[in-house]
């Protein structure tokens, strides 16, 4: 149960990992998350899907080495197995028709995006998608992406690939052009979906966000995962995890965020000496 | 010529200085010796009223009867004809306000200790012959060695999906393998147990005791399946209507946290009680880095509530490291529904008890933590629906207490997942699923439902009780659907 089919590294420290999962591929839908374990001291590690397949019965997840147990992931080998994986979790995110849907990715956000632009573009909306990244490197699922958008601008922090600026950037180029966009959606690091929302805000977009908030068992049971939502309090992993991102309190997430960083550091420091060195620079 | 009446037996702990900074079981169960001499205190009364007090009627005077001529195997082979998991239940029990609250030794003395002799009897028999299932599940799960009938009666062959493996989910199959039926059980999470898992610390309820009873469950042939949450990973509908499972039963608890929605409960270092403790107690957050998931504790904290989940995130606070721990309560004393036992286990153990004390809003360090509480003094009003006097605020009573860490223990909402996404499952106006008849039948024909999730939140042996009436019903059903 729960093989690695496939692992292919997508960008120093990004990894694509193709999951045996068949229950959960039957019944996914684009939005769904998964709770994975590498081992049995494993902490519960909720992970977007990115694609899947019930023919098959697997789901892709794309993994950035972060910490401790995404580098655990990052170690693991097609062949070998997680000990866990639970879903599909939360609602699966609205998509309707509206028109034209701009997609805005930040990093690797735009592996959970593929599913859900895919829909859009099924059902029949116009997609744009915008995918920024720190430099050209980093930039990946590039044809994924082209396949499942009618228009795609990549954008860079440094210019070293098409747009030179961050997403933001290139889609208020889009505002000011006149495109008429009825939606956006926005998958990425917090401050980046929150720029996001800020410019959407100022020109009346409604705009979809996906939060990745702390979780422990993802189900409801804990309230970790908690967000202020229109002055509301929401679960993310029951109500969530996608928001209406003009009403998401930013800051009190990015807080949140932060609160176990220095047990996130201590348990980074010690699986790095353990490994002699973190891996971010491996091709 | 009277009996002498010897004194009840204490069952000896580790004190309170050892106990608060290790996560040690704190009772240390009784000898021998000292278990047949308790069980000799019974008077073997013909009023037997000790076990109108039991939800899953343990046949109490008989297992005692045992225990006094040191039959202790046979006596916990006595009480597992109605109780499968009698290692939990000897502990975690209130028997002070069931069984031994109706004994008549006690109306004249102490009462009989039953829960330490069930305990004992339970943990004797596991340390001296661990296979005392009626035979050994197929590692493989997939020839099951069902046991016979044990009562010997004749039944349709079905199979019986429970969803959850907490303590009514596992009663519930347990009973129904024991009549021969074909038993899947369904967990969501990656461990089995439920609330004894996650909810009940270790140094309460072992965990090595969670798995024992759990085994002892599936060597009567039923079948555990982790990770899978009926209502997303399956749909029961589906289950049934598939032919997969004849019927089935729901007990997915009440695993929904409530906050107080007072200002500032979103600030970092506010827990859920059900959070902290399952950080600590599921993903064994007191044993980082050795395990992956973290659990921060401050110098300072406050549990907020006075249930016995109350006491055990106070007391698991005082373990991983906290200085200063207090209970907010908005009643008084007797109003805590903790067991007494837990209440002075807390307060030996140096937990500070602030009753009567409302918390109005949390404040934050500047930092995005939490700097202080702010709470109001309360006094008792007139009764409330609950029958306990009506707390009330005493006007110009605010003050201010500094915090570290605050941790929510005012209850659970029945969890939404199941109910959500399973078409036809009538619910009242909580949340909690509504069932029809007292063996838990629910709206949607060949489900029954029982535990936490139609009670809301109460005890384990409650939800235990209340799965063994929902075995019963399905076996009338099945039987008379054949």
């Amino acid at each position: 149960m729960f093989r690695i089919m496939e692992k292919r590294l997508l960008a120093p420290a990004v990894h694509q990992l193709v999951v045996e999962a068949p229950l959960v591929a039957r019944r996914a839908r684009p939005g769904n998350f998964v709770i994975v374990r590498t081992n049995e001291n494993g902490e519960r590690i909720p992970l977007t899907i990115a694609d899947y397949d019930p023919e098959k019965g697997t789901v892709m997840l794309v993994v950035q080495e972060v910490g401790k147990s995404t580098m655990d992931i990052g170690m693991m080998e097609a062949g070998n197995s997680f000990t866990d994986v639970a879903g599909p979790l939360g609602q699966a995110t609205p998509i309707k028709k509206v028109g034209t849907v701009v997609g805005v990715a930040g990093g690797i956000g735009v592996a959970p995006l593929l599913p859900q632009i895919k829909l859009h573009k099924e059902i029949g909306n116009h997609v744009i998608t915008i995918v920024g990244a720190r430099t050209r490197d980093l930039l990946i699922l590039k044809d994924e992406t082209e396949q499942a958008s009618h228009e795609v601008i990549f954008a860079t922090d440094d210019g070293t690939f098409g747009y030179h600026g961050f997403v933001t950037g290139a889609l208020e180029e889009l505002i000011k052009q006149g495109r008429q966009i009825d939606e956006v959606t926005a998958i990425g690091p917090v401050r980046m979906m929150q720029a996001t929302c800020n410019l959407t805000r100022k020109y009346n977009i409604p705009t979809i966000v996906s939060l990745n908030a702390v979780m422990v068992d993802g189900t409801g049971m804990c309230g970790c995962c908690r967000v202020t939502v229109g002055g509301e309090t929401k679960f993310s992993c029951v109500d969530g995890p996608d928001f209406d991102g003009h009403k998401v309190d930013f800051d009190e997430l990015a807080s949140r965020q932060a609160f176990f960083r220095d047990e996130e550091n201590l348990a980074r420091e010690l699986a790095e000496q353990k490994r002699g060195g973190c891996r971010c620079h491996e091709k | 010529m009277p009996r002498e009446i010897v004194d009840r037996a204490e069952m000896p702990k580790q004190s309170p200085e050892e106990r608060r900074s290790n996560f040690r079981e704190v009772a240390l169960g009784l000898d021998p010796e000292l278990a047949v001499r308790e069980a000799k205190r019974c008077i073997q009364c013909k009023t037997r009223p000790c076990t109108k007090g039991c939800p899953v009627e343990v046949e109490i005077p008989e297992f005692i009867a045992l225990m006094a001529q040191g039959k202790f195997q046979e006596a916990d082979a006595k009480i597992k004809e109605k109780n499968s998991l009698p290692a939990i239940c000897g502990r975690v029990c209130p028997q002070e306000s069931q069984c031994e609250s109706l004994c008549t030794l006690g109306k004249k003395f102490e009462p009989v200790a039953v829960g330490a002799l069930e305990r004992f009897a339970a943990d004797w028999t596991r340390e001296h012959n661990p296979e005392s299932g009626c035979e050994k599940a197929s590692s493989d799960g997939s020839a099951r060695s069902l046991c016979a009938a044990a009562d010997g009666v004749k039944r349709p062959s079905a199979r019986i999906a429970v969803i959850g493996s907490g303590p009514a989910g596992l009663t519930c199959a347990a009973e129904l393998a024991l009549m021969g039926y074909e038993v899947d059980i369904y967990e969501s999470l990656h461990e089995t147990g439920g609330v004894l898992r996650y909810g009940i610390p270790e140094f309460r309820l072992p965990k090595a005791i969670v798995n024992q009873e759990v085994d002892y469950v599936r060597s009567l042939g039923v079948r555990i399946f982790t990770n899978v949450l009926v209502g997303t990973t399956l749909d029961l509908n589906e289950m049934l209507d598939k032919g997969e499972y004849q019927a089935a039963f729901v007990g997915t608890g009440a695993g929904l946290p409530y906050f107080l929605e007072i200002p500032g409960e979103n600030l970092n270092g506010v827990y859920s009680a059900n959070e902290f403790l399952t950080r600590v107690n599921l993903m064994k957050a007191y044993r980082f880095p050795e395990y992956d998931t973290p659990v921060k504790i401050g110098k300072r904290v406050v549990v907020v509530g006075a249930g016995n989940v109350a006491m055990d995130a106070a007391r698991t606070s005082l373990r991983l490291g906290a200085e200063d721990v207090k209970i907010v309560y908005r009643r008084s004393r007797t109003e805590m529904p903790a067991r007494l036992e837990e209440i002075e286990n807390a307060e030996e153990e140096g937990v500070q008890m602030f009753l009567l004390t409302n918390p109005v809003r949390i404040i934050s360090d500047g930092k995005g933590g939490v700097g202080a509480m702010e709470c109001i003094k309360m006094e008792l009003g007139e009764p409330d629906a609950s029958g306990r006097r009506r707390p009330v605020p005493v006007p110009g009573s605010e003050f201010t207490m500094d915090v570290d860490t605050v941790i929510i223990a005012v209850g659970q909402g029945p969890n939404p997942l199941l109910a959500r996404a399973t078409q036809g499952l009538a619910l009242n106006r909580k949340g909690n699923i509504e069932v029809r008849d007292e063996y838990g039948a629910t709206s949607i024909p060949g489900v029954w439902a029982g535990g936490d999730i139609v009670t809301g939140a109460a005890t384990v042996i409650s939800a235990m009780g209340a799965g063994k009436r929902a075995a019963r019903g399905i076996d009338i059903w099945l039987r008379s659907q054949s």
